[in-house]
């Protein structure tokens, strides 16, 4: 049982490694150790009961299949229970397969062009005259973010397990687009949701999806954005299940998902480390990304959750500011809850009603966060701060004057935190900051938001 | 035995499906009333919840419309409460585990045992989340009711065997209401709970048809009629008292 305020170290001292962990300073269990290794290990079981295998673990409550800590799980309709475990097998089994790794791989590198770039911003930091700033561009990716990598991985399982339909939620457009490129090379039928608020301002992503010979379903339930985008995709797979897998697109929604776009965007951190080891020859002091559901802000944590000195800071959708009713800054203003098929931190009213947020950007105006992401609140691993969307938009504009790289709004709001940062930070530390997508897709609305109307 | 055995003595049982606060709640008081009336064995109460993603249109409106008419869990209690003063017949709420859950689960569940609450379906509770609420709905004995759906293959036994009250049969793939007809398989679902359990299997209907309940109630202990009521209570509003009892006096005649 994990408790709010618990926190997980590891440090070293001259003789040896020691993993400790409780609440209030107070170590309730502590290790110790010679190798660096085996310490890690120890920390990473601390720090996720849960994952570290996907076997269903005895005892209490908090320690069922899929947990983080008290989060995640399985809250799902009955209809869907078949799906989930068909699902988990397949993946157990394929991702230690070496030919799908190979081919998942070869896909990632020459289809969807990986490694992507570690670029050192040196106008942006020498502008901001603090810690050294590197972006890590996911916006080179092909389809334009990071949301290819998950895609490409769980289309190829779907296809191995027999599947001849893809359908997925978008909110933004982005994983809407990568899930129907996945289907246009993989041959497979693709349906996409999207709420119909989204499909007005994100109209370009709609055009692109059909383009790639993608249906997509306009959704009108609800506040008509991304979390009714999500239930509509659920209750398609309810009632298609033998012939269709869905490719949910963030690290949220009942195990396995959470688990599997984790390990899918993990890829991200994975590059980073080598990189910056390869250029700076150590780890940076704090990685920033954009967090909705919060899948490219796991895949930017992931390799270094180990690394205690690195700091975690996921960014999220304040606005019009956390003290408004239009936000989506779930950790800031939500609490915990089930939704969605996890538990986990969401905006909601006193009777448990899912609040209707916002955010300028359609890819984080989502009222939950990833189960993941909830533990390394809960535990203190993970730091999440609130973006507004003036933030966000003067962002956006100043990454694209001084760097000459438009970054997705979403983006916007990692790279807002990470000027305000590395401004208050000497000049040796660095700092990643991961541009998750490009924002050729917002100019319309940011525009808009300037007072300026744009037309085709 | 408990109240919700007691649904199933006298024949086949017939359960009707209300959203709470649908127009409003003085309304529903009204048709559980009359539904009593007119030959209900047990009552399946909705409380509303802003995002019922086991629902196909008819039952998400009547969410939407019953919080929109300002329909709250702590008014649903009440409505409950006065309701008890009067009626005997079994009630169940179905309600999303974060309805449950974000009123504190416990005192949620001890709320039910204390107005005459005897079971409770939460639809996105699968068997394998059930320790969330079961320990508590033991403890003051409030009956968690499981769900058997047709896509339920492997699973059936497991989940008869530990049913408590009855066993909701959903009854064709898919959605609530989005597919027409009774699905095929229902006996042989029916078949594999009977080999391990003597447990009521109740049925979801899907249309509004008296064939499918007919059929259902051929082979199941019992029916339940979701979407042609809500659709009625859409349809006259408030007015929907009288429709709604008649529909379901001719929906008992055909299934007895």
């Amino acid at each position: 049982m994990y408790l709010r305020g618990w926190k997980t170290f590891l440090t070293e001292s001259e003789e040896f490694f020691c993993v400790y962990g409780g609440a209030y300073d107070f170590p309730a269990v502590l290790y110790f150790f010679y190798s660096l290794e085996e310490a890690k290990k120890t920390f990473f079981r601390l720090l996720f009961p849960g994952i570290c295998s996907g076997k269903k673990r005895e005892g209490g409550d908090s320690m069922k299949k899929g947990r983080f800590g008290l989060h995640g799980g399985q809250y799902i309709p009955e209809i869907l229970m078949n799906a989930v475990i068909e699902l988990e097998k397949a993946y157990e089994h394929f991702r230690e397969d070496p030919e799908f790794v190979k081919e998942l791989e070869t896909l990632l590198h020459e289809y969807a062009g990986r490694p992507s770039r570690l670029y050192f911003a040196e106008k942006l930091t020498r502008t901001l005259g603090g810690a050294k700033i590197y972006l890590k561009r996911e916006d080179l990716n092909h389809t334009g973010s990071h949301k290819i990598n998950n895609v490409l991985g769980q289309a190829l399982l779907a296809k191995k397990m027999g599947k001849k339909r893809l359908i997925a939620e978008t909110g933004a457009g982005q994983h809407g687009v990568a899930t129907a490129t996945a289907a246009a090379l993989m041959g497979m039928e693709c349906l996409v949701f999207m709420g119909e608020e989204d499909t007005r301002r994100q109209a370009l992503n709609v055009y692109r999806m059909k383009l790639l010979g993608a249906e997509v379903v306009s959704v009108k339930t609800g506040t008509a954005t991304l979390k009714d985008a999500v239930s509509e995709a659920m209750r398609e797979w309810s009632s298609r299940i033998s012939d269709t897998h869905y490719c949910l697109g963030s690290v949220m929604g009942p195990h396995p998902f959470p688990g599997i776009v984790g390990d899918l965007q993990a890829v991200i951190s994975k590059e980073i480390k080598e990189q910056l080891l390869e250029k700076e020859g150590r780890l940076p002091d704090a990685v920033i990304a954009c967090v909705g559901g919060g899948s490219n802000a796991i895949g930017s944590f992931r390799h270094f959750l180990a690394d205690p000195q690195v700091r975690l800071i996921g960014c999220e959708a304040a606005g019009r500011g956390i003290d408004s009713f239009e936000t989506a800054a779930t950790v800031n203003t939500g609490k915990i809850g089930i939704f969605h098929g996890m538990k986990s931190y969401f905006c909601q009213d006193e009777y448990g009603q899912i609040a209707p947020v916002y955010s300028i950007s359609a890819g984080l105006d989502y009222p939950g966060i990833g189960p993941e992401h909830a533990q390394l609140h809960d535990i203190g691993r993970a730091e999440y701060v609130p973006v507004t969307d003036e933030e966000a938009v003067n962002a956006f504009e100043f990454l694209s004057k001084t760097e000459g790289i438009i970054p997705a709004i979403e983006s916007a709001h990692a790279v807002a935190y990470a000027v305000k940062l590395a401004s208050s930070m000497e000049k040796e530390k660095l700092i990643v900051v991961t541009i998750s997508g490009r924002g050729d897709k917002d100019c319309a609305a940011i525009a808009k938001y300037r007072g300026e109307e744009i037309h085709e | 035995m408990s109240n919700l055995r007691k649904a199933f003595e006298k024949g086949k049982a017939f359960i009707p499906f209300i959203t709470c606060g649908d127009p409003d709640l003085e309304t529903t008081g009204k048709i559980v009333r009359e539904a009593v009336k007119n030959g209900a064995d047990l009552i399946e109460l909705g409380i509303p919840f802003s995002d019922p993603t086991a629902e196909g249109p008819v039952i998400q409106s009547a969410n939407a419309r019953a919080l929109a008419g300002g329909a709250t869990t702590d008014k649903i209690f009440d409505l409950v409460r006065e309701l008890r003063k009067e009626l005997t017949i079994p009630l169940v709420f179905m309600t999303y585990a974060n309805v449950v859950f974000s009123y504190d689960s416990e005192r949620f569940i001890r709320t039910c045992a204390e107005i005459g609450i005897d079971g409770l379906v939460i639809p996105d509770l699968p068997f394998e989340e059930r320790d969330e609420f079961l320990p508590i709905c033991r403890k003051y004995r409030v009956a968690l009711i499981s769900m058997v759906t047709p896509a339920s293959s492997g699973r059936i036994a497991m989940i008869a065997r530990e049913a408590e009250g009855f066993l909701y049969v959903v009854s064709c793939l898919g959605l609530t209401e989005t597919r027409d007809g009774i699905s095929t398989d229902l006996a042989s679902i029916v078949r594999a709970v009977r080999e391990v359990s003597d447990v009521p299997c109740a049925v979801r209907l899907e249309s509004s048809t008296f064939e499918e309940a007919e059929m259902a109630a051929h082979e199941a202990d019992g029916v339940i009629a979701g979407s042609p009521l809500v659709k009625l209570i859409e349809h006259y509003g408030a007015n929907a008292v009288v429709p709604v009892g008649e529909l379901i006096q001719r929906m008992k005649n055909v299934i007895r």
